[in-house]
């Protein structure tokens, strides 16, 4: 039977090797089970990073904005006036329109007394899926340069990630709104930090998030020195499992800096990768 | 004529505020009646779009001329397209009142 789990993968910054963790348990996972790693840090997505190039096709993703008919246009202010965004500045002979401060809240049609406002499509992002193996895909959500609207392209690459299977997504460093939408449906999150003062308020306020999400979290400490001590008493103090330790190792960095995956060249890597999965399902009450 | 100029208090002996969207405060002076009249930025603390929303409000004012040490673009276009001059006025640690003294005295630059 195919498991059906949802992960997020998260920090409350970044370099803490959020993205090598997500495809390394991706990678493990897929040897015997349906994958699907979503890469949701689409204002810099690198998980493609890890597999070999290739060229996969892409999808828009669109929001609609306003289009403006001048000829019907009374000037009257109301479109303005109800944007919330400051999108719109009525001036004295036309509207105003700034599409990157747009949330596409369509409002500004409703409002409108004359009719003057339709809503047309505008691209801010592209989804692309690559099939890197018959079990393990990659969904890769890219937001276009100066784009605000992440969350967007967030939701519209976890829509066409949605299979039978696994799905593991890698969130955007941070605590902030595309976390949040990253975290969204998730059954777990692996929150991934480091052991040092840093990392443990980064922690903290990841955590924070994922428990005001009603989320059930493990954590996983990467390039631990061995003086883990904060962190546990941390998780220990909150009844957060502590699901996986990777130490600071050079020979993990050199693998990494080389573009590959700790769990694809070292059969050990592959065991344990495989055993945090296995530890996220439990810990969800999976089998 | 009116003149705008973004502050961080209501009143004259206040200090100019460098950041146009973000001012607390818009102080507007009529050079003809003399009037002064300080308005509370509704849009200060906004998420976004802090520099069209001010805009906004300066073309529904009825503003001639922003007096200010910086404008962003978006504002710039909007301000520009609604007839307003905006006037650049870099004097650190300036009041609203020199602002005004040294638009009557006509020597600020266009942006
Ligand atoms: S759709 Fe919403 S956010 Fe966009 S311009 Fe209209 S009112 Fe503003
Ligand atoms: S609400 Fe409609 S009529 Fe009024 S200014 Fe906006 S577009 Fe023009």
């Amino acid at each position: 039977m195919t498991t059906s789990m949802k992960i997020t993968i998260a920090s409350g910054k970044g370099g803490t090797g959020k993205s090598m963790v997500a495809a390394n348990l991706a990678w493990a996972i897929s040897q015997s089970d349906r994958v699907t790693l979503v890469d949701c840090d689409v204002e810099e997505p690198n998980l493609h990073l890890f597999f070999p190039p290739d060229d996969p096709e892409s999808t828009d993703v669109q929001v609609l904005i306003p289009a403006f008919d001048n000829s019907r246009c009374t000037l009257c202010g109301d479109c303005a006036g109800f944007c919330a965004f400051g999108a719109l500045v009525v001036a004295k002979d036309r509207v105003l329109f700034f599409p990157e401060h747009c949330h596409s809240c369509g409002g500004c049609a409703l409002v409108c007394p004359a009719d003057a406002i339709t809503e047309i499509q505008r691209p801010i992002g592209t989804v692309t899926t690559r099939d890197l193996s018959a079990h393990l895909s990659l969904v890769t959500g890219t937001l276009n340069e100066g784009e605000v609207l992440g969350v967007k392209v967030i939701q519209e690459a976890k829509r066409r990630a949605e299979k039978p299977g696994w799905m593991i997504c890698d969130a955007s460093p941070g605590t902030s709104c595309p976390v949040v939408e990253t975290l969204h449906g998730s059954d777990f999150c692996l929150l991934i930090t480091e052991s040092t003062p840093f990392g443990l308020h980064d922690l903290e306020l990841a955590y924070s998030v994922t428990s005001h999400l009603d989320v059930p979290v493990g954590v996983v400490i990467n390039r631990s020195d061995g003086k883990d001590e904060e962190v546990r008493r941390f998780c220990n103090e909150r009844g957060i499992p502590v699901l996986a330790t990777i130490p600071f190792d050079r020979w993990i960095a050199s693998v990494q800096g080389s573009g590959d995956l700790i769990s694809r060249v070292d059969p050990t890597w592959k065991e344990r990768f495989i055993a945090l999965g296995g530890a996220c399902r439990s810990s969800v009450g999976g089998t | 004529m009116k003149i705008c100029i973004p502050s961080r208090g209501p009143d004259i002996q206040d200090l100019v505020d460098e950041r146009f969207g973000r001012a607390p405060y818009f102080i507007i002076h009529d050079t003809e009646s003399k009037m002064t009249e300080a308005h509370v930025n509704s849009a200060a603390g906004a998420m976004g779009g802090v520099g069209p929303k001010a805009a906004q409000f300066l073309l529904n004012q009825g503003v001639d001329s922003l007096v200010t040490e910086r404008v962003g673009g978006n504002a710039l276009e909007a301000l520009k397209a609604g007839g307003i001059m905006v006037l650049l006025y870099e004097e650190k640690g300036s009041t609203v009142a020199d602002a005004i003294t040294a638009f009557l005295k006509g020597n600020l630059k266009e942006q």
